[in-house]
């Protein structure tokens, strides 16, 4: 019975989040639309409400290309691990007090780990295809990946130290001892340094170079096509997703907000997690891209001493006042 | 020439080089350039551009066209800034032919190619500034050049593909619609400017992708054979319109910006500051218009037969055609010519060998944008592959000119 009710669970999780990816793919084209004096889309459905659907369907009947030279087997699943890796991160994400699928003592970490082994996916990818812009795709994805995961698990250090927890509800939670009950004020250096990876990491704009589509036409997945390029695509926004809940969490106070909302637990939630695609968005409509060496020198050079120097600001403030 | 003195980081024997042959279908390339780089990491050792996927023999194609017809052809040469050319080429033809053109062709002429260069330079930015990264500019500026585009409709009933000055003038008067619209475009222009300005002039990313790469001096400018605001971003001053007036810049007052540092974000400078003075002689253009006729009667007819074989020597011929003709030697000169004109993209020479026949012996062209290219490898010598990307963006070329 508990099994059949965690299968229910996680049905309508994943159900939820794929209809969410879909419409945040709408969200996205009708902002920046807007920014750029259009209108986005328009024809399907009522203000192209209907274009995710459309999209959905038509990536889906698309033929599934695999090229010649292609190491087919890798090349398969390459689309398969990012999307997993994904969407197994959302397991231990709670919407609301409880609202967890798995609540585990190391959800941090886990989301972490996850989010690695996605990157997995990105260089395989770019390995499998057998192509040169895929190849400087994969290879340019392995090193940001690895830089900007250090400093954002870093700069997540801090909100460890004070919350004393692992486990995402309980950080949450040790939040309410903070003002307005967010980390993000006594923490904002870490809240910079994370915000800068977390956009780096989703590989996001001006980040957005394992797949800057002027360079390297499209990156690691410039062979992929149909379904398996959606699936990428249906990755970058879980991740979005993923990070920005993970922001939402540890900086801004999870689900509590100024006032409680009668039977949507989740509310603040929601509006804070998509707050942070607005401002994903908003990035993507005004910044150019970085260049790949001045992104490693941001992350080497800049970020990781921020973050190391928030770890240590934070344990001398703790035991002073503590 | 003295070359560029860079630390450029050579493979060691066994090691290989990377090749990646970028375009000619790519989404940078602007057109159909092709360029195979060898690559060590990310950093270009060497560079290799490849042109020709757009060649369309226009310069044969002239030999067989008279004078008149040709002109069509230079439509398609910088399709972006098509007017340019098509005063480039009267310019060049009327010096062979002797024509006088009356002034007010002249001015409509001169206001025409500024608007060109407008467009042909909204269009560089919007490009540019996508190839970096920034995708809203590039809809911002494609707002503005839609409205250019629409009052090239109205003058002329063309778009793109202008063809509107003739040999001796310009096909059609303008309108006084045209004129007031055209009057309220000049006015709200510089904000657009300052709006295109405030969204990359101050992004530190913007600075950082620009200013240091993609360095030509001032020499090494000069000996490349750059033109244009690539040329004046090095610092070395000379424009066309300035030292070699044509048809109304001399009673111009604008001015000629320079950079200094001849990198990317120089000629980005530069170029934004020629949007500004373009912008100021189109206002001296409308203000100063005077009355008068718009072609000049020396002018040949626009359907011009086509007489005799084409041959140099003009005694060996006793075509009697070709004697009628040669009596009105006015119009079918013998000799050479070139001419050149400050198109957007820098200096578009027209070079003709005249045998009398009423069609071009030979017509060579010289655009810029072949040139520029010529001058890729020595520019992005040493940078990353995202530098090329910018650094084809910022030399401004269209593959539609380079190629012929």
């Amino acid at each position: 019975m508990h099994i059949l009710i965690l299968i229910i669970e996680i049905a309508v999780l994943i159900g939820v989040v794929l209809l969410h990816v879909a419409y945040a793919t709408y969200f996205e084209r009708k902002i920046i639309g807007h920014m750029q004096v259009r209108l986005g889309p328009m024809r399907v459905g009522w203000h192209g409400l209907l274009q995710p659907i459309a999209d959905g369907i038509k990536s889906f009947f698309k033929e599934d290309i695999v090229p010649e030279q292609a190491d087919k087997p890798t090349f398969l699943m390459a689309p398969i691990i990012c999307l997993v890796a994904m969407m197994t991160s959302l397991a231990v994400l709670p919407f609301a007090k409880g609202w967890a699928i798995a609540d585990v003592n190391i959800g941090l970490l886990f989301i972490f780990a996850m989010s690695s082994l996605a990157s997995y996916g990105v260089i395989l990818a770019g390995w499998a295809s057998n192509s040169k812009y895929t190849f400087l795709g994969g290879l340019r994805s392995m090193a940001q990946v690895i830089s900007y995961e250090i400093a954002m698990g870093m700069s997540l250090v801090g909100v460890m130290m004070l919350s004393g927890s692992l486990n995402l509800g309980e950080i949450v939670e040790a939040q309410s001892a903070s003002w307005r009950s967010m980390y993000i004020f006594p923490q904002c250096i870490g809240f910079f340094v994370f915000f800068i990876a977390m956009l780096a990491e989703t590989n996001r704009v001006p980040f957005d170079l394992p797949e800057a589509e002027t360079e390297l036409v499209s990156g690691y997945c410039t062979e992929y096509s149909g379904m398996r390029y959606a699936m990428f695509f249906m990755a970058e926004y879980i991740g979005m997703l993923v990070m920005s809940s993970i922001g939402t969490i540890c900086f801004l106070g999870g689900w509590y907000g100024p006032f409680q909302v009668p039977f949507l637990p989740f509310f603040w939630f929601i509006l804070k997690v998509y707050l942070f695609m607005f401002v994903f968005i908003w990035i993507r409509a005004t910044m150019p891209r970085y260049r790949y060496d001045q992104l490693m020198e941001l992350g080497w050079k800049l970020l990781i001493p921020l973050a190391l120097a928030n770890i240590v600001l934070t344990a001398v403030a703790k035991s002073l006042f503590a | 020439m003295e070359t560029k003195t860079i630390d450029i980081p050579v493979a060691n024997g066994d090691e290989e080089l990377y090749r990646l042959r970028m375009g000619p279908q790519h989404p940078a390339t602007h057109g159909v350039l092709r360029v195979d780089l060898d690559l060590d990491g990310e950093t270009i050792v060497a560079c290799h551009p490849q042109v020709g996927y757009l060649h369309r023999g226009f310069e044969k194609l002239a030999e067989h066209r008279t004078y008149v017809q040709a002109m069509v052809l230079t439509d398609r040469l910088d399709y972006i800034a098509a007017i340019a050319n098509n005063v480039g080429y009267c310019v060049a033809v009327e010096k062979l032919l002797g024509i006088e053109v009356p002034l007010r062709a002249r001015y409509i002429r001169t206001m025409a190619c500024e608007m060109s260069r407008l467009t042909g330079h909204l269009l560089w930015l919007a490009t540019h500034a996508l190839d970096i990264g920034a995708m809203t500019v590039f809809l911002y500026c494609f707002r503005e050049r839609e409205e250019l585009l629409n009052m090239f409709e109205m003058l002329c009933g063309a778009r793109l593909t202008t063809t509107y000055p003739r040999i001796g003038g310009v096909r059609q008067d303008v309108t006084s619609e045209f004129m007031e619209r055209l009057e309220r475009f000049t006015e709200s222009f510089p904000g657009w400017i300052e709006e295109y300005e405030t969204l990359i002039d101050t992004n530190r990313i913007w600075l950082k992708r620009t200013q240091g790469v993609g360095v030509v001096t001032a020499e090494e400018a000069v000996s490349l054979g750059l033109t244009g605001p690539t040329l004046r971003g090095s610092g070395v001053d000379y424009d066309i319109r300035k030292h070699r007036p044509y048809d109304a810049y001399e009673y111009m007052d604008f001015e000629v910006p320079l950079g200094e540092a001849g990198d990317i974000y120089a000629r980005y400078r530069c170029r934004m500051e020629e949007l500004r003075q373009s912008n100021r002689i189109i206002r001296q253009c409308i203000d100063q218009m005077p009355p008068g006729p718009i072609v000049s009667g020396e002018a040949p007819d626009l359907v011009m037969p086509i007489h005799g074989h084409r041959r140099l020597d003009f005694q060996a011929s006793n075509s009697s055609a070709l004697i009628r003709f040669m009596d009105d030697n006015r119009l079918y000169m013998e000799g050479d010519v070139y001419v050149s004109t400050e198109a957007p993209k820098g200096e578009l020479g027209f070079y003709f060998v005249s045998d009398g026949s009423g069609r071009p012996y030979r017509m060579h062209i010289r655009s810029p944008s072949f040139i520029h290219i010529a001058a890729l490898p020595a520019i992005t010598r040493g940078e990353l592959v995202a530098d090329i990307i910018a650094n084809i963006g910022s030399i401004d070329v269209v593959l539609g000119e380079c190629d012929r």
